[in-house]
């Protein structure tokens, strides 16, 4: 296993709408939830809301929050915090935009599979 | 010259209420002082038992803050017991040394909870339920220990030991009676009651007295014995079994008590001097323990004191009602009945309903329901007034409603009520006087209402019917109130104002309505943004354009989401109706997609409930079906019943209106869900008179009534016309409805859009005016043509990016380039 942070190539920034988000489906642990707030903007999000484990990607994107489908908590894009009076956070992934290209950083431990042969590569 | 001195003992509910009338009536009269043992301002202390269970805090409860004794002049003695009166001298002293002399003495203190004389009485943790201060000592024990033994199965016990539960404590009540509330309930309803608190998780033991409580080295609290030898572990003993009249310091001082202070029909003491209201008073042998007596004996107290002497107290009837959330029960007057009386008893145990009328020489003497309490205050009303049953008594038992006539017509409660009718129990308030205070002074809100005429403001069960008759008093003003407010934070404008914009200044897309609108946020908020998009849509049809991201998931995706993230899928049933092809491709896709459960909605049609996201274009196309709409502000279902074509009481064909009804209104969108029902006669059986639109087929014709709901407050529609052909109804129908979504504002149901502007405007609009109604009518077909079913839209590729996941690449292919991208 390794601790190099690991990017990965997602979509085209096109594939996600302007004020909504796609859902990026994982073999392991939490779906990620990649928002698109602005033109050029993308945050990613565990697709779970700390409330109830809402899926924070089917929730309606306002500024720099999302609204979560189920009982309208706001959850901050940026941080992953869920804004006062509610307290939680869903986990943040690194997300970088390059050459309308999105890509996502994803933690080492869940990769480590992957990571390792590539490298190997 | 000096003003009289009147000293109060006891800053409780009595005593401060003989104050606020006394001051209506002579401001400026007596130099007052009051003597409070407790330390703190009169609170509400019949809402003790929503502090406990967390529903409120003490904050909200305090009924008279400290300023309002200082801007009254008050001198107030907090934390200070009257310890001795001096009749000679005419002064109170106080438990700290303090003096007051009197002229006039209100004693005003109330009752002690009474305290088994058992062993282990004195122990920590034995207390009674009297004031905040035994609130607070029971809060803070349910967040160290387990076990409580609330003694007494009465009111107080009862709400204890409920609040205890809501804490996290195991509860065992314990009451030496063979059945709960035995003083409020007869036995049936007193076994209902039980199994419900039952199912709360209270422990009950009946017939049951408790003999000794034992304590630890440390002399807590540790377990209790009953009669039967038993014992049972408790960290707290709540004893609830009954209060007593404090009449500690009056007899001290010689005034004349027997099992309370005695007082005249004046609220007089033996002393002239002297004066007693409130749960320490004796009246006509009786000593009270509700408030609404108490606020009697406190109005006609402040009449004598104010030196009027017109008022005479004659005793009070009482009722009484449970403070548990979730449990209504009621009952007035000798409801246990005997010999001399008949009783009419209706009854579903299984249902957890239960009423029973007791009768004597044709007259309503008492009264006891449970489950289902709406019509208590009209039945202690009859009871108090004691008027014949005679004629009446066939549908005494189906309560008020059934007087009138069956409910199609729509009226509701309030406004059959006589201004002299009652209102407010605790605070004795009718109708005229509220009525009146709303339309002199201005009032808008509930709370205004309370404010200026304290009903609803002690046990709050009233509420309803205040909010009913503001409603009726300010029509379309009522709705205004909370409508005025903006629209949401991101803006200072108001639904109405929106809507006027967004039709004069012809604004069609988001991005255009916030910037003339001077929005605060760039795009909205998830509030506004879904209620904006509706009036574009609705006010510039085939113009506006729809903004899927501006919409709530849902009717973005077209199915309605579940807490675990899938989808339910309903498809169009028109009418109800089906047929054996369309139930082989709903078992079809059931299997194919392994739906975990399918299920008949309460709408008439069959809901896959648990369907995947990525699965439902598949599951749509499978099905052959069209969209149901089950999860939109848009037209739901039409129900129907059989009708004439197959029913024996059948007058015209309601399946066919319905199938028809809902064939026009496919894909409406609209404020807020509309849902239509159709019967094929008076018998009702498709509930049209708790439907948004709701039609009646009778032998010449169908009647159309609107603005019913069956939701969170059930209403009952209200009948807007009646016309004889089926084209008629559809013209009328959509009239109405094209009405609601051009003008409603967002999430108004059609019964609050009928409130605001009133029934007899939408009569003008779509009843009376034919040329209105054809061109609202017209406008709503316009609106409807060409409108894409938006299932088959999306088999036909419509926003496929919505239902696909993302998926990363598999190890190893190119898009997955595992290094750092900047080093
Ligand atoms: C499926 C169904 C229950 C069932 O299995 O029978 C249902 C399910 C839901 N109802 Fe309902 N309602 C269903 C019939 C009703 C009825 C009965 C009826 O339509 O005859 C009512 C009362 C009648 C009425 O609306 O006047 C009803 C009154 C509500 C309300 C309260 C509306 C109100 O104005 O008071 C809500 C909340 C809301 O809409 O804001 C609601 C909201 C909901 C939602 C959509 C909650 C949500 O937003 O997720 C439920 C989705 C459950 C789920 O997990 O999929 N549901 N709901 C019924 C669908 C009927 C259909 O075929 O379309
Ligand atoms: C938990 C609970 C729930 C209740 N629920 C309901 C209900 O749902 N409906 C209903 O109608 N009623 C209810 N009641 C009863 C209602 O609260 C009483 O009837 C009402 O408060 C009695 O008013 P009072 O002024 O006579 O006595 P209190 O409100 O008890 O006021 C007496 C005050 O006098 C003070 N005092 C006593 N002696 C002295 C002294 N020597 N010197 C100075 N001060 C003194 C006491 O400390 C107390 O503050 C409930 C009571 C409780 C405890
Ligand atoms: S009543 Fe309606 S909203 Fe409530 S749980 Fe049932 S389906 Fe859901
Ligand atoms: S699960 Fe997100 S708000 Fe409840």
């Amino acid at each position: 296993m390794t601790t190099i942070d690991t990017w990965v190539r997602v979509c085209a920034i096109d594939e996600i709408p302007l004020l909504g988000s796609r859902v990026l489906q994982c073999d392991e642990g939490d779906d990620i939830a990649l928002f698109r707030p602005a033109d050029a903007r993308v945050f990613a999000l565990a697709d779970r809301c700390p409330h109830k484990g809402g899926p924070l990607s089917q929730g309606i994107v306002s500024g720099d929050t999302v609204t979560c489908p189920l009982h309208g908590w706001n959850i901050g894009l940026d941080s992953g915090q869920a804004c006062a009076p509610d307290v939680g956070c869903a986990r943040r992934y690194p997300v970088r935009v390059v050459d309308g290209e999105v890509w996502l950083q994803l933690a080492a431990m869940t990769e480590a599979t992957a990571e390792t042969e590539e490298q190997a590569a | 010259m000096k003003k009289p001195r009147l000293v109060v003992v006891g800053n409780g509910m009595a005593g401060i209420r003989t104050l606020e009338e006394l001051l209506k009536l002579v401001p400026d009269m007596y130099e007052i002082t009051v003597f409070g043992a407790e330390p703190h301002p009169n609170y509400n202390r019949i809402l003790l038992s929503p502090v406990l269970a967390g529903e409120q805090d003490f904050d909200e409860i305090v009924l008279n803050p400290l300023s309002w004794y200082a801007d009254h002049g008050i001198t107030l003695h907090l934390g200070k017991e009257v310890t001795r009166i001096d009749r000679v001298r005419r002064k109170v002293i106080a438990s700290d040394g303090t003096e007051a002399e009197y002229d006039r003495l209100l004693l005003a203190t109330g009752s002690v909870p009474f305290i088994l004389p058992i062993p282990g009485k004195d122990l920590t943790g034995v207390i009674g339920y009297r004031d905040i201060h035994d609130t607070q000592v029971m809060i803070d024990t349910a967040r160290r220990k387990q076990h409580a033994v609330v003694i007494g199965g009465g009111l107080l016990g009862l709400e204890a030991a409920n609040g205890l539960k809501l804490r996290g404590m195991a509860v065992t009540v314990v009451h030496l009676a063979g059945w709960l509330l035995e003083r409020q309930l007869d036995p049936v309803a007193g076994a209902l009651l039980e199994k419900s608190l039952v199912e709360r998780g209270l422990d009950f033991r009946l017939n049951t007295s408790t003999t000794e409580i034992l304590g630890n080295a440390a002399g807590e609290v540790a377990a209790v014995r009953f009669s039967d030898g038993e014992q049972i572990p408790a960290d707290l003993v709540v004893m609830a079994a009954g209060i007593r009249p404090n009449t500690t310091l009056a007899q001290a001082a010689g005034i004349h008590c027997n099992r309370g202070i005695v007082v005249n029909d004046t609220l007089q003491t033996f002393d002239p001097r002297v004066y007693a209201v409130g749960e320490c008073a004796s009246h006509r042998g009786i000593a009270y323990g509700l408030v609404a007596p108490l606020f009697e004996q406190a109005k006609i107290c402040a009449n004598h004191l104010a030196t009027y002497g017109i008022g005479i107290y004659r005793g009070s009837a009482v009722s009484t009602k449970l403070k548990v959330t979730g449990i209504d029960l009621f009952s007035a007057g000798d409801f246990m009945g005997g010999e001399g009386s008949e009783e009419i008893v209706l009854s579903d145990p299984a249902g957890g309903l239960y009423k029973k009328l007791v009768i004597r020489d044709d007259k309503l003497v008492g009264a006891c329901l449970y489950g289902d309490t709406g019509d208590g205050a009209w039945y202690f009303k009859q009871i108090k007034d004691g008027g014949a049953i005679g004629d009446r008594r066939d549908t005494l038992a189906f309560g008020e409603t059934a007087l009138g006539d069956a409910g199609t017509g729509g009226q509701d409660r309030v406004a059959n009520m006589a201004d002299s009718d009652e209102v407010c129990g605790c605070n004795g308030v009718c109708k005229g006087t509220i009525v009146k205070a709303v339309r002199e002074q201005g009032l808008f809100t509930v709370d205004d209402v309370k404010k200026h005429t304290k009903a609803a403001s002690s046990c709050g069960s009233c509420t309803g019917l205040v909010e009913q008759i503001l409603m009726n008093c300010l029509g379309s003003n009522f709705q205004e109130t909370p409508k005025t407010k903006a629209v949401c934070g991101c803006t200072d404008r108001t639904h109405a104002e929106v809507r006027q914009a967004v039709r004069e200044h012809h604004l069609v897309s988001h991005a255009q309505a916030y910037a003339f609108l001077e929005w605060r946020t760039p795009n909205g908020c998830a509030t506004c943004r879904p209620a904006i998009n509706y009036y574009m849509l609705s006010t510039w049809p085939r113009e506006a354009v729809d903004d899927p991201q501006s919409r709530f998931i849902n009717e973005r995706a077209h199915a309605n989401i579940q807490k675990d993230g899938t989808f339910s899928v309903i498809p169009q049933m028109k009418g109800g109706v089906t047929n054996a092809s369309e139930l082989r491709r709903i078992a079809d896709v059931a299997d194919k997609y392994a739906v975990p459960m399918v299920k008949v909605t309460g709408g008439q049609r069959i809901d896959l409930l648990g369907v995947k996201k990525e699965d439902l274009v598949g599951v749509w196309k499978d099905l052959g079906m069209q969209s149901g709409h089950a999860y939109g502000k848009s037209i739901r279902t039409v129900k129907t019943c059989v009708g004439s074509e197959f029913c024996r009481f059948g007058t015209q064909n309601s399946t066919q209106m319905g199938i028809d009804l809902e064939t026009m209104l496919a894909n409406m969108w609209s404020p807020h869900k509309v849902k239509l029902a159709v019967s094929g006669c008076p018998r009702n059986c498709a509930e049209s008179g708790i439907k948004d639109v709701g039609i009646i087929a009778v032998d010449s014709g169908w009647e159309i009534h609107v603005g019913g709901n069956g939701g969170i407050k059930t209403e009952v529609a209200r009948f807007l016309c009646k016309v004889r052909t089926a084209d008629e109804v559809k013209e009328t129908t959509g009239a109405f409805l094209q009405l609601y979504r051009e003008e409603a504002y967002y999430l108004d149901r059609t019964v609050h859009y009928i409130e605001r502007v009133g029934l007899d405007y939408i009569k003008r609009k779509v009843v009376d005016d034919d040329d209105n109604r054809r061109a609202l009518f017209e406008r709503l077909l316009y609106a409807l043509e060409g409108l894409p079913d938006p299932w088959a839209a999306r088999i036909a590729g419509a926003q496929p990016r919505e239902y696909a996941p993302l998926k990363l690449a598999t190890p190893g292919s190119d898009r997955r380039i595992a290094v750092a991208l900047e080093d």
